[in-house]
Order: C-alpha cells, then structure tokens, then sequence
C-alpha cells in the first residue's frame, strides 16, 4: 500500500491533526511498513462471514434519562481553558 | 511490623493484619509511600502520589475501629493507573492532553474501592492514552523495569506492573486494550487478570477501544487477584456494557485441584517468533499442572496469523473515534493565542498529543474512511467472527488455553520506539482474547537466561476468572517464582 503525501494530508484533515514535514515522512514510511503487514489479512477467508460488533450478544440497553449527579458545573468549568457565565468559551465561529 | 516487612506483605495479608490489630492503615500506608518516595527517581513508576493517602488512612482505621470496615482488603494502599479517573486528583494518561486535568468524578472502580476502605497512594505511569507496550510513549518519561538494568517494564500499565514488582504498591489496578495489564505483568514477574469483557464497569476509564478496554487487578498472586476482583466487580447503569457476576468464591479457589483440568495448547503459541527461554519455562509450568492430574492436549490456531492486524485495525479505528473529544476546550492541553476555531482544534492535538498517538489517530482514520471501510475495518469484524468461532471450537474440548504472555521477556529500552510494527508484533500473544472479550491470566513462571521473568498466560471461557485466578492460585502454592524480587539477586 503506497502512502502518497496526498493521503498524508487527507488523514491530518480527518483527525485535525497537523504534523512537520519530517513527522510526515516518517508516519508515511510507519503507516507504510504497517499496512503492508496489515494486508496480510486478506489472505483470512471472510467469504459470508457477517462483520460481529459485539462477542456475546448483547444488544441495547436502557434505562430511564434521570438526572442523578449533583449539580457540578463550576468543577467542570475549572478544567476548561476559558469560560464565562457557566459556559465554554470558544474562538469566535461566525463573522 | 517493620516498613521493610509491610511492603512485601501481600495485599491480603496486610487486610487481614489491619483487622487483627497488628498494623494499622496508616502505617501500611507509611511504608508505601516512604519506599515510593526512596524509588520513584529509578523507576518512574509513579506520575501523581498521593501526600494526604496517611489523613485518608487515620479516618479509615477508625472506621476499622467501629466495625464499619469489614472487608478483607479494608485499610490496604492501592496504586491506581493514570487512566481511571480520581476525583480531585489529577488524572493524566501520562499525556500533555490530559497533563492538567482534574476529573470532577471518581470512576466506578474507585468509589468500589473507597466504599470497600482501600487507601489510594498514587496514580501509576503508562504509555500515552495507553497506546504502547513499554511504557515508553509517556509524556512523563519512562518508567523502568525493577529487573533489570535499562529494561523496559512492558505496558501499556507498566507503572503499576513495576510498583507492585519493586514493592512501591501490594496491589494496583491497570487496563487492558490488548494485555496492557498481561504483558507488564510478565515482564516484571507480577500476577495479572485481564477480566471478562464488561465484568468490571469502564464509567471513569479514559476511553481508548471501547469495545477492549477492560479494567483489572495487579498484585502479587492470583488470591490478591481474586479479591480485588470481588470488589471491583458488577453491574453498573453508568456503562450499559457492563454485566452482573458472581463474586469469585474464596474458599473454592482454595480448595481447587487441577486433577482432571483440560488444558489446551495452541501449537502456533509455541512455533517461530516466541524465545526458547520463554517457550521452555511455559513448557515447563504446563509439566508441572500435567504432573498433578491435569491432561494436555495440543491444537492449531490458525486465527493467531491475523491477530494483529485484526486487532490494530479495530482497536485505531475506535481510538480514533474516542479521542476526536479533545478538542482544546472542554478540558485538557490548549495552546495560547490562536486565530480561530479549527487553528484551536489543530493545534491543541497536534502540541497535546504525542507521536505514537498520532499514528494510531491516522490509521484509525484511514481503516474508516471511505474506500477503504470495507477493505479494512469491516473485514476484521468479519475476523472477528471467526476468531470468536475458534475460541468456542477450543473450548469444546478443553477448559482452559495456556500459552506465553509475550514472545519475549522484557526488551532494551528504546529497542521498539523507532519501529512501530516491532512494538506491535510483541503484542501476538495478548490480543485476541481482547477482540472477543474473553478472562486471561497472566502468572510468573520462571526467569530467562539474564534473570528476566517470564510470564504464563492462562485464557478461559467468558466469566471464568474464578477457575482462571483458582489454577494460578494452586500454581504458586506449589511454586515460588512469584515470590521473588529483584533485589533478592
């Protein structure tokens, strides 16, 4: 599998990262040796085997949407790197 | 008792010597925090220790004094894993993402062991976000093996397999994504359990592979195991994954005999790539259950080719899901004086995360993204099915699978950083039990030929961990090998 500095570029966009120019060289190369390993699993039979998400069938679980924690906005707030009247504060998203 | 005493003491014998009067919390939480303080320069076992543990320890032993603190591990210190969160304590994944970050809520796991009256002395290193097998990719540096000299100490817990080895800590919790709580155990010589997916509540465990990650017990035999098991148990409305269990039954797991025990042994555990050293001391400990009534049988695994592509695909796929939450904003690393919304998403990942975690970002992206979906993360839940099938197809015939944790004992230092798929490859052993969240044990089983310890894996069925800690448990009564220490040489 051929890691072209194009699909490089296309993953740091999907995970809003941004990487140097020699930590894109060497990811490529990584992702490259590691895709290539990768790529051994197409030698697996999966021929009518349906994808499993869960091992041991368990399926929804639900319960009822109740608040049961006490009211901790101001400790949650405390992590935030900017806040202002019980909210997060972020860079300005619309001119 | 002398301090000295104290930090070898098992986790259940220093309860039991709480209860009777002859030590009390606060010294057992003394000697720990003394020996962690004397060490924590050479092995780095520890990101964040916990000063006020010995004023948490005088209200716990009166507590003790008025019967209101019953259990078998009520008093006894605890080093926890820096990816389960600690109210009031920072709480780090040993990453500059999480480097400030202070959890306004204690994880399911800690308020079991508070309620059960155990004393937490500190938060134990890791790889970052768990993503490593030495401990190594922590932003907090290194933490190094007690066993030898410029030694890795495995991970990704590898904080909390090298406290309980260098006797920082009796008991510790780690987790395990793909034998981050196995794999460290084997290389420090310490017992480790990797429970049945869901047995143990995930509510509070900073989130890696949700469908993986398992909170579980380290310490210095399987009975500490067991016990630590009992407390941390059960179901939990906090994580809908999260299952009722029968606590394990003590007093069974001290009576168990192995006669007439089906152990299975996959050959491709024991071909090419696994270290003579480390086949001939598990090959030695499945003798030693043979020699006392158990049978052996061995069979092929072909699944084990695949298990780390497998693995890696599903386990980057749902990390990079988990981690697009550090955003710079709600909490955690975010830089100063950016121009606006997407420069601070940017830039706070890319400074807040380190490379390893990048990596697994990008290829979780790229198996999910489209064009490739199929080829990749569809086809290893397709896998996934078979891998399933292949464990029920040997847990037909026998009731428990043994094999190594680890190809190798511990590696150099450095020796896996620069090669990526190296590091992975270690991971061969460990793995697959994860993908179909299936109990295994990691127990120490000898020493290689430099005195490292090797570790014997014990894999059960689902909800097994009773019978998985009882056979480890009737193998250290008749062996020592978990008895040793580094500095015993």
């Amino acid at each position: 599998m051929e890691i072209t500095p194009e699909l490089i570029d296309y993953l740091q966009q999907l995970g809003r990262i941004s990487l140097s120019e020699q930590e894109k060289e060497k990811t490529g190369k990584d992702l490259s040796t590691i895709l290539g390993y990768i790529d051994k699993l197409n030698e697996l039979d999966t021929e009518g085997v349906e994808p499993m998400s869960h091992a041991f069938g368990r399926t929804n679980v639900f319960r009822e949407d109740t608040v049961t924690n006490d009211a901790m906005v101001e400790d949650i707030l405390a992590n935030a790197p900017e806040s202002k009247d019980g909210a997060f504060l972020v860079p300005r998203t619309v001119e | 008792m002398r301090p000295e005493e104290i930090v070898r003491s098992s986790a259940l014998e220093i309860g039991r010597k709480i209860k009777s009067g002859e030590l009390t919390s606060v010294e057992a939480t003394r000697a720990f925090l003394d020996k962690i303080t004397s060490d924590n320069g050479k092995y780095n076992a520890f990101v964040t220790v916990c000063e006020d543990a010995v004023k948490e320890a005088e209200l716990i032993d009166q507590k003790i004094a008025r019967g209101e603190l019953k259990g078998p591990l009520a008093g006894v210190p605890i080093a926890v894993k820096d990816n389960i969160c600690t109210k009031g304590i920072r709480t780090t994944c040993s990453s500059r993402m999480l480097g400030n970050f202070i959890p306004p809520y204690d994880a399911t796991v800690i308020k079991k062991l508070k309620a059960e009256g155990m004393v937490m002395i500190g938060k134990t290193n890791m790889d970052e976000f768990a993503m490593g097998s030495t401990t190594e990719t922590s932003y907090f540096g290194p933490t190094y093996n007690p066993w030898g000299e410029n030694r890795v100490p495995g991970g990704s817990s590898g904080g909390s397999a090298a406290a309980v080895a260098a006797d920082n800590a009796c008991i510790a919790l780690g987790s395990d994504t793909g034998g981050s709580i196995r794999q460290p155990s084997s290389f420090c010589g310490v017992t480790g359990l990797k429970p049945t997916y869901g047995t143990v509540s995930r509510y509070g465990l900073v989130a890696f592979a949700s469908s993986l990650d398992q909170i579980g017990p380290i310490g210095r035999d399987a009975r500490d195991l067991a016990a630590l098991f009992n407390i941390i148990c059960g179901i939990d409305e906090k994580d809908q994954t999260s299952t009722e269990t029968a606590p394990i039954d003590m007093d069974k797991l001290d009576s168990f005999d192995v006669k007439g025990l089906k152990i299975g042994l996959p050959e491709q555990y024991f071909g090419d790539g696994i270290d003579e050293d480390v086949k001939a001391r598990v090959s030695e400990a499945v003798s030693f259950f043979e020699s006392k009534g158990a049978t052996v049988g061995k069979f092929s695994f072909p699944i084990a080719d695949y298990a780390i592509p497998i693995y890696y695909i599903i386990a980057c796929a749902e990390a990079c899901s988990n981690l697009s939450r550090y955003d710079g904003i709600k909490y955690g690393y975010s830089p100063e004086g950016v121009d606006d919304l997407m420069d601070l998403y940017i830039r706070s990942r890319s400074e807040g995360f380190g490379m390893e975690v990048k990596r697994r970002i990008m290829l979780g992206n790229f198996v999910l993204s489209s064009g490739y979906y199929d080829a990749y993360y569809n086809k290893a839940l397709r896998a996934k099915a078979l891998i399933k099938e292949a464990f029920d197809k040997a847990f037909d015939e026998y009731d428990v699978i043994m094999g190594p944790v680890a190809p190798t004992t511990a590696l150099k230092c450095g020796e896996s950083l620069s090669d990526p798929l190296k590091m992975y490859l270690g991971d061969i052993c460990t793995v697959l039990v994860n993908t179909v969240g299936l109990p295994a044990i990691s127990v120490p089983c000898g020493f290689d030929g430099s005195g490292l310890p090797v570790g014997l894996q014990i894999t059960g069925r689902h909800y097994s961990e009773g019978l998985l800690c009882s056979v480890a448990s009737f193998y250290q009564k008749h062996t020592d090998h978990h008895t040793k220490r580094s500095s015993d040489r």
